[in-house]
């Protein structure tokens, strides 16, 4: 009895624990969402039975295949879409039983950003930033000086008074960051953000997302399909799947190990394949019970990060002891072979090149 | 034949050209852009949809706007007469130019305001914006340099129009053209009106083009 109640305790105080390191404070919770489209001749169930909490201060990640109704989620959060069943907890409170006008009021705490950034394409800069501060009330003069805060905290000062035409596509998404933070919202919704742009520039969008759930406390949620998105930044992830979700977790868990069918799709179709190989050089590695037998071949592939190809392998395992020979096909690269010769080397592993075919 | 009088009538007709169009152009967009806005935030995709009344509007504005001009200056001229207290001259014109125009201007001011992004629309809700506050600070100032061009189209469309009053005898170049050319066989009179009116349909369509190229922001 006494065992039982200890058991109890300590898991209790664990699960506080992580609540206490975590803050698990819900920010948003979508419960029993359904999405309907209806038009004359067909139906489209876009979402189906959506359960989710969002934490305050995590950067959480939805990622899902064109058509998975990924947008459609997002935009039920802020209910720019107004769902068919369920509710939408924002701190709380339920938007899809609002007023009209409470229903605005809200809204000015959730920032959102897009793939195709949105801007007002007749105002500057530093009055798009404007924009939402004149929309929530806030006088002239203090909202320049807001948007003049936030440029400078998304490095743009200098474009105060630019055109988004005569802004790059990384530049205008930095501004519709810092239009959307201008209201200090308490969640930040971000929808392909990053997919119109460059791999560099979405490397320093992400890092700035990074940056401001990191300093200023705000919760983003991230809609992508690209794995590699959601790998660069987010704590926790849901796989949306044909209009349900399929799976949810922290991110490595399931970057480690996926659970659901589709999970694995998205995580393992990545680009691991490597170009076809056509190094024309050889190299044959002897095993002669000296090294013991770890595995040689994936360190080396480890360790010099460059893939190799095993033409030919005929190895024993003698009371642990490595015998016999293996011809490995090495890279066209220089560098990457002499990477590989040198960790050889230092790992006293006997080897030679082979010129003419493997027999 | 190019005496004193006739130069002095051409004079006229110019400026009572230029009154008709600006002005019928001027109280024709009053009654048109507020249609033009009702008839793009009612839509069934707009920010704010009453389809009813969208669908009795647009009825209505292609009804007048079915109606040929000659017939519409004749139909209307009781109603002309109650307001103005004639039917010939420029002012009594103006009254019909109004009619035919504010639904043409509708429809243009619907489709410049149409061609804003959604994307830029949904932003602006996705803020908190009200009804009021896209119409004011996105939908116009984001549409108004294809609001410029549509205007220089309208006022060039009313001008075009205004020419047809010289059968009520509204006055204007129009008039002139009508009465010495038509009617008197001068066709050297005639040929100067109407060239006075292309020259003056080049200048507004002129004038538009570069309003519209200093505004738009997407260009510079
Ligand atoms: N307004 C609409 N009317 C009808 N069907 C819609 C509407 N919006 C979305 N859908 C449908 O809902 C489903 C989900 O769409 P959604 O835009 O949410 O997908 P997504 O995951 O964002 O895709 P993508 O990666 O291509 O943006 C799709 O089948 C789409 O055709
Ligand atoms: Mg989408």
């Amino acid at each position: 009895m006494l065992s039982i109640k200890y058991y109890f305790n300590t898991v209790l105080s664990e699960i506080m624990e992580v609540e206490d390191l975590k803050n698990l404070k819900p920010i948003i919770e979508l419960v029993g969402l359904s999405k309907t489209y209806q038009s004359k001749d067909n139906t489209v169930k876009a979402l189906e039975n959506i359960n989710l909490t969002i934490y305050e201060g995590e950067i959480f990640g939805i990622i899902g295949l064109s058509g998975a109704g990924k947008s459609t989620l997002v935009r039920c959060i802020n209910l720019l879409e107004r769902p068919t069943e369920g509710a939408v907890l924002f701190d709380g409170a339920n938007l899809a039983s609002m007023e009209k006008k409470e229903l605005l009021k809200a809204r000015q705490s959730m920032g959102m950003i897009f793939q195709q950034f949105n801007l007002l394409m007749q105002r500057t800069a530093l009055d798009n930033i404007c924009f939402p501060l004149e929309i929530a009330g806030v006088s002239k003069k203090e909202a320049k000086q807001r948007a003049e805060e936030l440029l400078e905290v998304v490095g743009l000062s200098d474009k105060a008074n630019a055109y988004p035409s005569q802004l790059s596509g990384g530049q205008k998404q930095r501004i519709a960051i810092a239009r959307a933070l201008a209201t200090r919202p308490k969640v930040l919704l971000c929808d392909e953000a990053t997919s119109a742009l460059d791999p560099t520039t979405t490397r320093s969008i992400l890092s700035l997302l990074k940056e401001i759930n990191q300093k200023l406390g705000i919760t983003i949620v991230v809609i992508t399909h690209e794995m590699k998105v959601i790998e660069e930044i987010c704590n926790r992830v849901a796989i949306i799947d044909k209009s349900q979700i399929a799976e949810v977790g922290e991110m490595e868990e399931v970057f480690v190990k996926p659970k659901s069918k589709i999970a694995k799709q998205l995580i393992f179709s990545k680009d691991t394949h490597i170009d076809s190989f056509v190094g024309e050089h050889k190299c044959r590695i002897i095993f002669d019970g000296r090294t013991s037998f770890e595995p040689v071949i994936a360190n080396m592939v480890l360790e010099c990060k460059t893939p190799v190809n095993i033409l030919f392998a005929d190895t024993k395992d003698i009371d642990g002891k490595a015998f016999g020979q293996m011809v490995i096909q090495l890279p066209d690269d220089e560098l990457s072979r002499k990477r590989i010769y040198a960790y050889l080397n230092s790992n006293q592993i006997i080897y030679e090149e082979v010129k003419d075919d493997v027999e | 034949m190019w005496n004193e009088t006739v130069i002095k009538m051409i004079g006229i007709g110019i400026l009572e050209t230029l009154y008709m169009t600006f002005l019928s152009s001027f109280i024709a967009y009053l009654i048109g852009l507020p249609l033009g806005v009702l008839l793009v935030t009612t839509d069934q995709d707009g920010i704010a949809p009453r389809p009813l009344l969208n669908k009795v509007v647009g009825v209505i504005v292609n009804l007048i706007r079915s109606v040929p001009f000659i017939i519409l200056l004749i139909t209307v001229m009781p109603i002309t007469r109650f307001i103005v207290g004639t039917t010939i001259g420029s002012n009594a014109v103006v009254v019909p130019l109004i009619l035919a125009s504010a639904p043409y201007i509708a429809r243009l001011v619907e489709s410049s305001l149409k061609e804003v992004d959604q994307g830029v629309i949904e932003a602006a809700q996705s803020m908190g914006a009200n009804t009021k506050q896209i119409i004011f600070k996105v939908l116009l100032p984001e549409a108004k340099p294809s609001l410029v061009i549509g205007s220089a189209i309208a006022i060039t469309t009313i001008l075009g129009y205004s020419a047809m009053s010289g059968f009520v005898g509204g006055g204007g170049l129009g008039d002139i053209a009508i009465r010495y050319g038509y009617y008197r066989g001068e066709t050297q009179i005639a040929l100067v009106t109407v060239i006075l009116m292309v020259l003056i349909v080049q200048a507004i369509q002129e004038l538009g083009d570069r309003w519209m190229r200093r505004t738009d922001k997407r260009l510079n």
